[in-house]
């Protein structure tokens, strides 16, 4: 359901991340040309765009992985790049992230996967410990792989133990990078469902970045679409399917050229293939 | 011209970049190691993995490099008359020279290596990555711990190195060739300086520790998290840990036997 701009100015006031004028560099690529994004607390927010545009990028600036060249990554009224080693520590236990890979620690089983985070941070029993992973891994659907070597889950179990291990300290905030991608319809459908459920039952707050749109426009509340280094388009996911911007047009509906070409940026053709073979 | 010139600076600008880094690696590594106190458990899974199971090579390495030394040893020494000295002449390479160098060898092909690559592919798994966001500091919880099981068990793997190859030697040069056991042993006992000779060895195969492990580490901590840039990474290690061990092998030995 489309919002009220009174009540979108009132949540972004209350925003859990607030991203302004962010700019980042890889080397000498520019990644981020000054962007301004802001994070609703209790929704889940998608970072939309086309790969290599720094949609990952986007989440280890957040979690302080990486630093901005300048401009401000506030996490809870925090200013991510200046937080020390100890307070950056503090801040990343009210996190948690799901990696691509799912990241999970290959030598150690299911269980021991999601109870890590607990023992390292907390001395909680054995017995509390116990129960606290197999509801996490209830809640995934994993009880019954808790057993399990990671070498042994396939790809959608391992993000479903990630996604379990991402909220096993109770963290106001999951960030998701690239939740869906290389999944089959049925493990898509079940990361699909959690992502929506768990950000509703847990009063969490969420950021998905994909770039399958279909699956992520479904379970967002707002969107955030990226290209070149820019927010081109932001807004519900509704409102961007009508969007007049040609880049969201082109991104949404798959189509293979527009305003991002289809051509790699070369010479002229004629010229290359006159050259016969002769180097640049 | 030009363009070798831009390269050369490069290669120069990148070798000091990455020497930076390594040094940043270690300070961090050495700064972690007083948390270790508190969960030694991390370092005796770590000494098990790299000193417990390098062993097999050390023991098999060892009493064959033994039996080489006494064979070869005795050959020469039976021209001069002096068959006798063979367990002088075998106790004094190994404990000097050939235990501290070839078990560091040894060790940075088979624990060095394994460490390279296993730290290499947790960052190309992003493991290291998801330690961080879950405020885990990686330095401290993977690659200190590694660090110091290194560092301990090099002096011990260099000391039975040189003790299994002083067998072999025995066994080769007494019960094969007919050198007097008393000999061998007694003169051993009379020319083996605690101080000179054992001590200097073991103080070597220290050094050899430190730098295999911290070259080791720093490999896979610092890989291209690829296939390609964790086997890159693995051979740099095995390579500059045997440049590195076979340098400062010649510059300790300089300062402790040099006159």
């Amino acid at each position: 359901m489309p919002k009220t701009k009174s009540t979108e100015n009132n949540q972004i006031q209350d925003a859990v991340v607030q991203i302004r004028d962010l700019h980042f560099s890889h080397g000498e690529r520019l990644v981020f040309d000054g962007i301004d994004l802001d994070i609703v607390p209790g929704k889940v927010t998608a970072i939309m765009g086309p790969s290599g545009t720094g949609k990952t990028t986007l989440l280890k600036l957040i979690g302080g992985q990486l630093r901005p060249a300048s401009g401000s990554v506030r996490v809870h009224g925090e200013e991510v790049p200046a937080l020390r080693r100890s307070a950056l520590y503090q801040l990343r236990k009210r996190m948690g992230m799901m990696f691509q890979s799912g990241a999970l620690l290959t030598d150690i089983n299911v269980f021991e996967n999601v109870a890590y985070p607990i023992r390292e941070h907390t001395r909680l029993p054995e017995a509390l410990l116990r129960d606290l992973v197999l509801m996490k891994l209830q809640a995934v659907g994993l009880r019954g792989a808790a057993d399990l070597m990671p070498a042994e889950l396939s790809g959608g179990m391992a993000r479903r133990v990630a996604l379990a291990r991402a909220i096993a300290l109770d963290p106001m905030m999951v960030l998701y990078d690239e939740p869906f991608t290389g999944q089959d319809p049925i493990s898509m459908g079940i990361l699909v469902k959690l992502i929506r459920e768990l950000n509703d039952a847990l009063g969490l707050t969420s950021v998905v970045v994909s770039h399958d749109v279909h699956e992520t426009a479904a379970i967002a509340d707002y969107v955030y679409l990226l290209s070149e280094g820019k927010v081109v388009d932001h807004g519900h996911p509704d409102a961007l399917w009508d969007s007049s911007s040609a880049w969201s047009r082109q991104f949404l509906e798959g189509r293979p050229d527009g305003p991002a070409a289809f051509h790699y940026p070369a010479a002229d053709f004629r010229d290359d293939l006159l050259r016969g073979g002769r180097a640049n | 011209m030009l363009d070798a010139l831009q390269h050369l600076g490069r290669a120069t600008l990148d070798f000091f970049e990455r020497l930076g880094r390594g040094h940043l690696l270690l300070l961090q590594m050495l700064a972690k190691l007083p948390g270790l106190l508190l969960r030694p458990g991390l370092v005796l899974v770590q000494l098990y993995s790299v000193g417990v199971l390098t062993l097999v090579i050390i023991l098999v390495s060892g009493m064959f490099v033994g039996m080489v030394l006494g064979l070869q040893g005795y050959n020469t020494l039976v021209d001069f008359g002096a068959e006798d000295s063979l367990g002088v002449v075998v106790a004094l390479s190994l404990v000097r020279e050939l235990g501290p160098v070839v078990s560091a060898l040894l060790f940075a092909g088979r624990a060095g290596s394994a460490l390279t690559a296993e730290i290499g592919l947790m960052k190309a798994t992003e493991q290291l990555s998801g330690m961080e966001m879950m405020a885990v500091d990686p330095v401290q919880r993977v690659i200190a711990p590694r660090f110091l099981a290194a560092f301990l068990s090099m002096p011990l793997l260099a000391a039975i190195f040189s003790a299994v190859g002083i067998y072999g030697g025995y066994l080769v040069g007494v019960p094969l060739l007919g050198v007097d056991d008393g000999a061998f042993w007694g003169q051993m006992q009379g020319a083996v300086d605690l101080h000179d000779d054992i001590y200097n060895g073991v103080i070597k195969s220290i050094v050899f520790g430190f730098v295999a492990g911290w070259i080791a580490l720093f490999e896979g901590y610092d890989a291209t998290p690829t296939a390609a840039g964790v086997s890159r990474a693995t051979t740099r290690t095995v390579v500059h840990t045997a440049l590195a061990v076979l340098g400062l092998d010649f510059v300790l030995t300089a300062l402790m036997f040099g006159d």
